[in-house]
């Protein structure tokens, strides 16, 4: 089982901080992979919020395609931070030319296109560097956003810390979520390192997802063009994320009834049980059984947490008003925020989805019983 | 040997039947009971006069002949009297001193039981054993990294859908709007399939309808049964058990008057409507009731005069094409019950069955779609179409899937699969394989016949006379003297019986996949098959 870890902090945090929180959940990963998503950058990226931020790793003729592709489309460099490792890698990491961090300023012809075709164009520009770099091997692309970094790499995550030079003063953010990896049923791939990324939403899980193929044929076949990959039956979860947020325009107390509907006795019973029955029927295929605990981050940085229907993986929220973080195991929380009240802290069950929201003041916990706000 | 009177070519020995009796002069009691219920008459008493040539040692006496008679039992040879295998003369033989063999050699009656140039007619499903659905494995067993569930402790919802499903984005706009939702019915994946009032007799149609409502009443299992071509007797239209009722109109619309008129007086409404344009066992057929079950009772629920043969036609004649019988016919039920019951089709299993799907589709009124395959049972189809038309259900329904997928439309059109469920006497494991294939449910008509009646019909053409009225068990007889060998109250008690022992099979099957509170519909990563070509076709993992 994968340990995770996510944090939120008003003061912007070094990744260091997380991956320490992963590295004392040690005995639950076995270095197969790691990965990072951070947002509400502080650093070198606090003043670049608007900008959209490529990460990814490259080859030497991979950078050369990505200028290539970019200037092609108009896109400037307005700041970089490139990591080109001079030493041997640690056991496991394959060697790569490059590990770039780049925020780009939009061409002018972006300057009049509203909000949703920006945020299509970049995932489309994503996904063209995903597959060119598919065909040669030549670049793995993991985000291409605003106010998003994102790392992944095979390995130990503090051994990976330290080859890359993570802990550089540059590299901060207020929000981030962490990935150990326990590698299970597939093969070590990059893509198939949590957490998944698209169109600003990010999740990661712990636990196979025994509903992967109903569900990816789901997805797939929406015509929506960023539900690919799958390299990990995990990816779902990110996409169904997406689907409920950005395509059927319901929050995310709703993606805990898509993904962990109330059973037919317990509907009867809600008081918003019929309409909560037809989204249950209407989104059957996205149903997932387990056994899953889902971190993740919403665009507006609110990060959240929530389990499988039967609360079959661990997970603990806690903190103190301007720093909460979330954790696969209590000693993650303890190790990094040792200075909380613990009777606070929460361990969501099977009905709970807990979010902690950008202004950092308290652990929201929301019951699948409570009545919806809007219904629709 | 008696001389030959005359010798046709229809004469046959025992030898040259697919049953033999075999008699034990020695045990039999001579009570007369194996005669007397013989379905077929294929046992008489006979009398039989016995030569013993007496010699005395020496010369004093001449030899001398002594003559006795004993008395036992005779087996007919002519088609018509051919034992059915059925073996009741063994159920009530007292000493077990008689009882039908199969003959090793394949019989000679085939090629005489088309007496009247008529082609032979039987009841029961195609006579080969076994289906593919049999071999088909459940290999993604949850380990150590993602723990199976208890079958036996965690919670299980084993329910799924009927009635057309709105695609997410539509059902949030068409409830914003207020408008028409599609009815749609939570049920139990495991349906009884159409079988008739009329094809069953009336104690085995009460003894399953009794056990249904027990399913949904007291043990809260949402089981539902289609009626078949049969119509639907009146007091039960008017009860409140109609709503566990799946009414079906065929090409013959046998009993559709007593519906129509029962309409207003309806407290419930029923779960849904079946439109029948094919049946797996007699594909492009329509149904047939033939005279010897047709009495009056059944006369009087169908809307047709006693003792005439009721072959409905292979299609609805007031329908001249697709749209016609999709469309307008789907709505039209939809009308009758103010749009408030899934209407939905079935057809038989077929290559043509996309196109029907594909249309389907398009219509924002289909409920789903049932397929049933080749192996599909029935009370009477000529033999050539039950043993020679059809599809299989297992590449039919997974194609049918898989164009769903392909459309996007997974979700929306419910597909329902039959034919050859349980065939084998593995009903949970065939009906998780279809349903992994892509089916939400399936139908079974044939092994509720076995297992909650007793049926003796078999792949091995034992008995299969349901379709004359005769049948010995009374399951699908309609003569009173018959039909009171079947007890409903014990027909009810082995349909929940049947069901309990699914659904504990089930879990067993769906748990260890991880899964527990959605059925694993289309997860076909978690089955697999020894035979690459099957495995191939059903785009599934090739296990060896």
């Amino acid at each position: 089982m994968c340990r995770l870890f996510a944090i939120t902090s008003s003061d912007p945090l070094s990744p260091m901080v997380a991956l320490r929180a992963i590295d004392v959940m040690k005995e639950g990963h076995d270095g197969s992979g790691t990965g990072m998503f951070m947002t509400d950058l502080g650093g070198d990226f606090e003043k670049l919020k608007t900008e959209p931020i490529l990460s990814g790793t490259f080859t030497n003729e991979g950078v050369k395609s990505l200028d290539r592709f970019m200037t092609e489309c108009d896109f400037l460099v307005k700041h970089e931070l490139s990591i080109r490792p001079n030493k041997q890698p640690p056991p496991g990491t394959p060697k790569r030319d490059y590990y770039l961090i780049r925020a780009y300023e939009y061409p002018p012809a972006w300057r009049d296109l509203n909000a949703t075709e920006i945020q299509f164009r970049l995932m489309m520009m994503r996904l063209q560097l995903r597959r060119m770099g598919e065909e040669d091997g030549s670049m793995m692309i993991f985000s291409f956003w605003p106010d998003v970094i994102m790392i992944k790499e095979v390995g130990d995550p503090m051994a990976i810390a330290d080859y890359l030079g993570l802990d550089r003063k540059e590299l901060q953010a207020r929000a981030m979520l962490v990935q150990g990896r326990q590698n299970t049923n597939y093969a070590i791939n990059i893509y198939a390192c949590h957490p998944f990324f698209i169109q600003g939403l990010a999740t990661m899980t712990n636990g196979e997802n025994t509903a992967f193929v109903p569900i990816r044929e789901f997805l797939m076949s929406r015509g929506f063009p960023g539900y690919i990959g799958y390299q990990s039956d995990s990816e779902t979860f990110t996409h169904i994320l997406h689907y409920t947020v950005n395509h059927l325009a319901l929050g995310l107390p709703m993606y805990k009834h898509v993904i962990t509907p109330l059973m037919d006795g317990e509907l009867a019973m809600h008081p918003d049980g019929q309409w909560l029955r037809r989204l249950k029927q209407t989104c059957r295929p996205l149903i997932i059984d387990g056994p899953n605990c889902v971190m993740g981050c919403l665009p507006d940085k609110t990060l959240f947490m929530v389990q499988d229907s039967k609360k079959l993986r661990p997970g603990v929220a806690g903190g103190h008003p301007g720093m909460y973080a979330f954790s696969s195991e209590m000693c993650g929380l303890d190790a990094t925020i040792p200075a909380r009240d613990k009777s606070r802290d929460f361990q969501p069950m099977k009905y709970d989805t807990v979010t902690v929201g950008p202004e950092r003041r308290e652990v929201e916990i929301w019951n699948q019983w409570d009545a919806l706000h809007h219904p629709h | 040997m008696e001389p030959v009177g005359c010798l046709t070519p229809s004469t046959l020995s025992v030898k040259d039947l697919p049953w033999i009796i075999l008699w034990d002069k020695e045990k039999c009691t001579l009570c007369g009971r194996c005669t007397a219920v013989c379905p077929v008459r294929a046992i008489e008493l006979g009398v039989h006069r016995k030569r013993a040539i007496n010699v005395s040692i020496g010369l004093e006496e001449k030899p001398g002949n002594l003559f006795t008679v004993y008395h036992g039992i005779d087996q007919r040879t002519d088609p018509v009297h051919a034992c059915v295998g059925c073996g009741m003369c063994n159920l009530v033989c007292p000493n077990n001193c008689i009882i039908p063999a199969h003959n090793e050699e394949i019989d000679k009656l085939r090629f005489h039981n088309n007496v009247g140039g008529v082609p032979r007619r039987r009841g029961g499903r195609r006579n080969v054993p076994g289906v593919i659905l049999d071999q088909i494995k459940f290999i993604r067993i949850s380990m150590l990294t993602d723990p199976a569930l208890d079958a036996g402790r965690h919670e299980f919802e084993l329910r799924t859908l009927l009635g057309r499903i709105l695609p997410p984005e539509e059902m949030l706009r068409v409830t914003q709007e207020n408008g028409w939702t599609p009815p749609v019915r939570e049920i139990y994946p495991l349906i009884i399939g159409s079988m008739s009032f009329g094809a069953l007799s009336p104690n085995m149609w009460e003894g399953l309808q009794m056990g249904v409502a027990y399913l949904n009443e007291e043990l809260g299992m949402p089981v539902r049964m289609c009626t078949g071509e049969g119509g639907c007797p009146p007091r039960l239209l008017r009860s409140r058990f109609l709503k566990y009722v799946i009414l079906q109109i065929a090409s013959g619309y046998f009993g559709w008057d007593e519906i129509i008129h029962a309409l207003p007086e309806m407290k419930e409404d029923p779960c849904a409507i079946e439109i029948k344009y094919g049946q797996g066992a007699k594909p492009g057929d329509g149904g047939l009731l033939m005279w010897y079950k047709v009495n009056k009772l059944i006369a009087a629920i169908r809307g047709v005069p006693p003792g005439v043969s009721l072959p409905s036609p292979p299609t609805h004649q007031t329908k001249y094409s697709i749209e016609e019988s999709v469309a307008k016919m789907i709505q039209s039920m939809y009308m009758g019950w103010g749009f408030r019951v899934p209407v939905y089709p079935k057809i038989s299993g077929t290559s043509t069955a996309l196109a029907v799907l594909n249309n389907l589709t398009r219509n924002p009124y289909a409920g789903a779609l049932a397929i049933d395959g080749e192996d599909g049972g029935t009370g009477a189809a000529y033999n050539v179409s039950m043993n020679h038309m059809g599809h299989p259900i297992a590449s039919n329904l997974r194609d049918a899937y898989l164009n769903l997928v392909k459309l996007g439309k997974q979700n929306e059109i419910p597909l329902f699969a039959a034919g050859g469920v349980g065939k084998s006497g593995n009903l949970a494991a065939n009906a998780a394989a279809l349903i992994m294939l892509g089916a939400s449910g399936v139908q079974t008509g044939k092994y509720m016949m076995q297992a909650a009646a007793g049926c003796l019909g078999s792949e091995s053409d034992r008995c299969n006379i349901c379709n004359i009225g005769i049948c010995p068990k009374g399951i699908t007889s309609q003569d009173p003297r018959v039909d009171r060998r079947l007890d409903p109250e014990k027909v009810a008690e082995r349909v929940v019986e049947v069901f309990l022992t699914f659904d504990t099979e089930l879990k067993k099957i769906v748990a260890p996949l991880g899964r527990s509170t959605s059925l694993p519909i289309g997860m076909s990563d978690a089955i697999g098959i020894a035979e690459h070509h099957a495995a191939e076709r059903l785009s599934i993992r090739y296990v060896v």
